[in-house]
């Protein structure tokens, strides 16, 4: 039994207890199961107003941008949203105040782009109960919950504010007498994570950096996974060392090409700045900002409709060339 | 004597602590132009890694997030935050680069709040990464504008730690031992940290500019190193690699 030397005074949001999440895990399917559906049915089937929601990706990278907008479509409610390297994602939730309650490592701030300006009156508002960690003590919280045991240790937060509005604890160690922060484990109840490729049962592939979604896919209760194209199991079956989430963790396939948009999908397409530097503008006003997100969020049926509002295949295009660093204005033909 | 902004000057002045051979730990902005700048110009084998995964890219673009492709592009490894974070935790990087709103004497970084935690003037994105980095990297440096509004006696949240409350105090909370803050450049100085008491001192002033320059803009007594010395200002080289390869679009240097 460690003895705790000192504990941080944040709410923990999740429960760590790993016989209750392998109670849980005992219950999921392992059947290989068709698991194509709308994004529109899976947020109405594996969210649920109260979930403990998370989101893959990092920062407007390869994030699920059409589940955030369709938990906002169907005012999901009383969410609690883990501020993991969240950026565009966290700007589109808080413009729904779809949660009221936020694990933080990183929230409001779009990096280099500056702080979104209604994500900053929502959490300054009162409205939003929050727990202070950084990314990568939440990253540990997914790694423990993913390997099935109730904490992580690691050298983080100690000696911190951070740590004091945590909800961590320190001990020290049985073999070394080092102090050490133990991060509680975290099973979300829904986690959304974007892919590359897909088939039909879940099984995933991610290309490039895969930030924490191997943990994230793992420790989340249930999944739903976006993305840019389906492949036959077959492909799946060609190079298994390319699957990055099995099936069995997977509740919900839904194909949405360009699903990362206005955020970069690496190999695929790049952030389109300008829409993201609309978000920003918008939001300065209120009202304005509510005109802008009946426009593109209450009003589209789909992720779709939005991209056509955004441009389309047209802007996809531009994007595309910019993620391929090809210049297409250099040629002869004008 | 040549031709250049503070931006420049910053960047140059940050670059030149990056050895070749060392390991880096960047955001991006500032910081990731000078890493840039570092590999362009004299570290070619510097080891550059972001904390989403990417691992030593070749940077063809500034990155406009610390996960976007432009991280990775050419990289050894596409990998993920724990393998990034882990390498930082486990003592294989160097330097980390930050920034921050609130800094003090003794390097920490308020990233987290302006005024009071439950009833914030300001909320800002919290630590981030930038926790971790200042918890695991063996040298943390900080480039930030000399502001006394941004050096101040005693920051409003500690979210990413310096010397905390001084000598010894990092270890004595359980951070990994012996490293810790080690420059802060600013665009008038740069500075490090005295070894007895860890309170920030003046090593070099950018030309142009005096101790007092940088007093004023300091909220707090700075100290200063046994010689303090101009800055070497950057060389023509260091300028036209900043200008033409790693900002040409003037997105950092231009601010």
């Amino acid at each position: 039994m460690f003895e705790v030397v000192v504990e941080g005074s944040g709410p923990l949001f999740a429960d760590p207890d790993a016989d209750k999440a392998r109670e849980f895990f005992r219950t999921k399917t392992r059947a290989m199961t068709n698991k194509i559906m709308t994004v529109k049915e899976a947020v109405e089937k594996f969210v649920h107003d109260g979930d403990y929601l998370i989101t893959g990706g990092f920062g407007a990278d390869r994030i699920p941008a059409a589940v955030c907008h369709e938990i906002v479509r169907q005012h999901k409610k009383d969410l609690i949203f883990a501020g993991h390297t969240s950026t565009h994602d966290f700007q589109i939730l808080a413009a729904g105040e779809v949660f009221n309650r936020c694990d933080i490592a990183y929230v409001i701030g779009l990096e280099a782009r500056g702080l979104s300006p209604n994500g900053r009156r929502y959490m300054e508002s009162g409205k939003v109960e929050s727990c202070e960690w950084s990314n990568y003590a939440m990253a540990c919280r997914l790694k423990a919950a993913a390997a099935g045991v109730s904490f992580m240790p690691a050298r983080n937060l100690m000696g911190t504010d951070t740590f004091k509005h945590s909800a961590a604890k320190v001990v020290e160690c049985p073999f070394t007498g080092e102090r050490y922060i133990l991060h509680p484990a975290l099973w979300p109840d829904v986690a959304a994570i974007h892919v590359h490729e897909a088939d039909v049962y879940g099984n995933s592939r991610i290309k490039g950096i895969s930030v924490a979604d191997v943990e994230m896919a793992r420790a989340a209760k249930r999944l739903i996974i976006t993305t840019e194209r389906l492949v036959p199991n077959d492909v799946i079956r060609q190079d298994p060392s390319a699957t990055a989430i099995p099936f069995y963790q997977v509740d919900a396939v839904c194909e949405v090409p360009f699903g990362s948009y206005p955020g970069n999908m690496a190999y695929e397409y790049f952030s389109d700045e300008d829409h993201l530097k609309l978000w920003m503008k918008v939001e300065k006003d209120p009202e304005e900002f509510q005109a802008f997100i009946d426009k593109y969020i209450y009003g589209t049926a789909d992720f779709n409709e939005y991209l056509q509002l955004c441009g389309g295949l047209a802007r996809i295009n531009q994007l595309r060339a910019e993620e391929y660093l090809i210049d297409t204005e250099g040629g002869g033909g004008k | 004597m040549t031709d250049h902004n503070t931006m420049e000057m910053m960047i140059c002045a940050a670059a030149r602590n990056l050895e070749d051979g060392s390991s880096v730990a960047v955001g991006t902005g500032a910081p990731c132009a000078a890493t840039m700048l570092a590999q362009k110009a004299y570290a070619p084998n510097l080891v550059i890694i972001f904390e989403a995964g990417g691992v030593a890219p070749l940077l063809p673009t500034m990155p406009i997030s610390v996960g976007d492709s432009r991280t990775f592009y050419k990289a050894v490894m596409a990998s993920g935050m724990c393998d990034v974070m882990e390498t930082i935790q486990r003592g294989m990087v160097d330097y980390s680069f930050l920034g921050g709103a609130q800094i003090d004497m003794y390097g920490n970084l308020n990233s987290t709040v302006i005024g009071d935690y439950a009833h914030p003037k300001v909320r800002l994105p919290g630590s981030g990464g930038a926790n971790d980095f200042g918890s695991f990297a063996w040298r943390i440096m900080v480039i930030t504008p000399q502001d006394s509004r941004r050096f101040v006696e005693k920051v409003d949240f500690i979210s990413t730690p310096g010397y905390l409350h001084g000598p010894g105090a990092r270890e004595e909370a359980g951070l990994c031992r012996n490293s810790g803050p080690y420059k802060v450049i600013t665009n008038m100085s740069v500075m490090g940290y005295d070894p007895e008491s860890k309170r920030m001192r003046v090593e070099s002033i950018h030309k142009g500019h005096s101790f007092k320059d940088v007093q004023d803009n300091t909220g707090f007594e700075l100290l200063q190193a046994p010689k303090v010395v101009e800055t070497p200002e950057p060389t023509p080289d260091e300028l036209r690699i900043l200008r033409e390869e790693v900002d040409p679009n003037r997105y950092i240097i231009g601010r």
